[in-house]
């Protein structure tokens, strides 16, 4: 055999080897999404939006305090970190730049973005629940305002970085404050990339369950006082996935469809941000 | 007064960033706090010693270690060569009108929340384990496997990203030489993409070993070190999720903590080699 021939033969074999990996990865992945779309809409029912958990057994239940208990925990920690973290992406990009400290606190966050959400839920079990001595929907909401804030600072500063600095100097030629330039010159010019920020931002802690598990706990019926345990899509989704009973498995599966669903527009949505503004 | 406004917005915002830094190490500080008592009943005891027994008082986190670090090596062993294999395919296989579908719907499933992994992984992939290597299912095997399908599209959209970054005229100088795909891949592109791919592999090792609910639904929870995969096991975030709500007495309660520390400083050591030695600024995270 000559040695063109075997590495055209060597080529052959790594080319199929690749298109079989990614068959199979493909594979696992739509066997997944599959899996939550025919368990998902097969759940699917009126009464889940309109009906509180129930005892096992008693086909009447729904999630409806979970849809609405993961709003309420999820929205308030969107309303905490997104202002926070634009402020703190804004130092960075506009005051701090290459500064030490900027590049103190951009290593954390990407360090903090990766780091495994179940310490942040024992932390923050340590400073609000054991000390309040209960669980409750705003401990949960601080867990995930603290997994969000490093992935909008990074990326409002990635965003508000690649924003022309000609378009600030202009600003500043009309007199205008640096404030000013930053609100109604800066961010303007960002927009879409802050918000695409935001809706991953959002999406991300959407999915946590870990750090709600002692934060946030559960409530199988509906509770809107935040000051108590509030249920929430991920941590309803556990128990009952892990209950021997059908029914509950059952409404499991709908809340992994309506979650994800929800997680997968999300990214999607943000992407579309991205396409246009790079379309421009 | 826009003087005072300009002041007042410039301080405002280098507080909240300043409060990140703090807050990072307020959480270090915390949990140490609340392991002092675990290290000071145990000591170095605590990660050599293989008894976790709650109802006398005894804890050791060699079980959990050796299970995190056992179920992420596993994970590891499985999904570095198909993600090797994705990623090929993708930046160099796929024809145009494949490479963006492809590409998003692998993108879109590294979204997925982990909770759903291990539900699938609970109700479809137990089974599977069960019937072909028998045990009953869960166990340290279905917690590597259902492990390394999570961590895949993540490693396998950064490597895709990494080799993508090779300068189209490397690879054209190689081809005209004669080189064929593989040829160009193995001489060009992965020396080329070399220090973004082995970074992207560390950090899903990073992200693997405090991966929490993946594996929760899949594991077990046994505080038992056993050679045999597919005996039930536990790792540290495992240990974490089920039993923190249950902690009754100080010592149990404290003991989670040092876990929770210990799985800080372990995810915080991977995470911080993998972003200063393999990908400094390259934003791959």
């Amino acid at each position: 055999m000559t040695h063109t021939k075997k590495r055209i033969i060597i080529n052959n074999i790594v080319m199929v080897l690749s298109t079989l990996s990614a068959l199979i990865g493909i594979g696992f992945l739509f066997w997944i999404l599959g899996v939550l779309i025919i368990n998902g809409v097969d759940a699917l029912t009126w009464s889940i939006f309109t009906q509180e958990g129930a005892p096992p057994g008693n086909a009447e239940g729904g999630l409806k305090h979970a849809l609405i208990g993961q709003l309420m925990i999820v929205g308030v920690a969107t309303l905490v970190g997104v202002p926070l973290g634009i402020m703190a992406g804004t130092y960075l990009s506009e005051y701090g730049q290459k500064s030490k400290l900027s590049e103190a606190i951009r290593d954390i966050s990407d360090i903090m973005m990766s780091a495994p959400s179940i310490v942040i839920g024992a932390f923050v079990y340590a400073i609000i629940v054991a000390p309040m001595g209960h669980f409750s929907g705003w401990a949960g909401s601080i867990a995930l305002t603290i997994i969000m804030l490093p992935i909008i600072l990074r990326t409002t500063d990635d965003m508000l970085q690649l924003v022309p600095s000609t378009l600030r100097e202009a600003a500043f030629a009309l007199g205008a404050p640096k404030y000013k330039v930053i609100i109604q010159v800066v961010y303007r010019g960002a927009k879409a990339g802050i918000l695409t920020g935001i809706l991953l931002g959002v999406a991300r802690v959407a999915g946590e369950t870990a750090p709600l598990l002692f934060t946030s706990f559960n409530d199988n019926f509906l509770n809107t006082d935040m000051n108590a345990p509030v249920a929430s899509l991920t941590v309803t989704m556990y128990n009952y996935a892990t209950s021997p009973y059908e029914d509950w498995q059952k409404l499991g599966w709908a809340a992994a469809f309506i979650l994800s669903m929800f997680i997968l527009s999300l990214n999607i949505i943000g992407r579309l941000f991205i396409m246009k503004k790079k379309g421009k | 007064m826009s003087i005072i406004i300009d002041k007042l917005f410039a301080n405002a915002t280098k507080i909240i960033a300043i409060a990140i830094l703090l807050i990072v190490a307020w959480i270090f500080v915390v949990l140490f706090q609340h392991s002092i008592e675990s290290i000071n009943a145990f000591g170095f005891d605590f990660i050599t010693d293989t008894k976790w027994a709650p109802n006398l008082e005894k804890f050791g986190a060699l079980p959990a270690i050796y299970g995190s670090v056992v179920s992420t090596f596993l994970a590891m062993i499985l999904a570095v060569p198909l993600a090797i294999g994705v990623a090929i395919f993708l930046s160099e296989l796929a024809p145009a009108k494949f490479k963006a579908p492809v590409g998003v719907s692998i993108e879109l499933l590294a979204a997925i929340p982990s909770v759903i992994y291990g539900m699938w992984g609970l109700f479809y992939f137990v089974p599977i384990v069960r019937d072909v290597f028998g045990g009953i299912g869960i166990s340290m095997l279905t917690a590597g496997i259902v492990l390394s399908i999570m961590i895949l599209p993540f490693m396998a959209a950064v490597t895709r990203d990494a080799m993508n970054t090779t300068p189209d005229i490397l690879k054209e100088s190689a081809y005209a030489l004669g080189g064929t795909k593989w040829d160009v891949i193995k001489d060009i592109i992965i020396p080329y993409a070399k220090a973004g791919i082995i970074g992207s592999f560390i950090l899903a090792l990073g992200r693997a070993i405090g991966e929490t609910m993946a594996v929760t639904f899949v594991m077990g929870n046994v505080h038992k070190i056993s050679a045999d995969l597919t005996q039930p096991a536990t790792s540290i975030p495992v240990t974490l999720a089920n039993e923190f709500t249950e902690a009754d007495t100080e010592l149990y309660y404290s003991s989670l903590f040092e876990l929770s520390l210990l799985l800080l400083v372990i995810s915080f050591t991977i995470i911080s080699v993998a972003k200063f030695y393999f990908l400094r600024r390259k934003r791959l995270v």
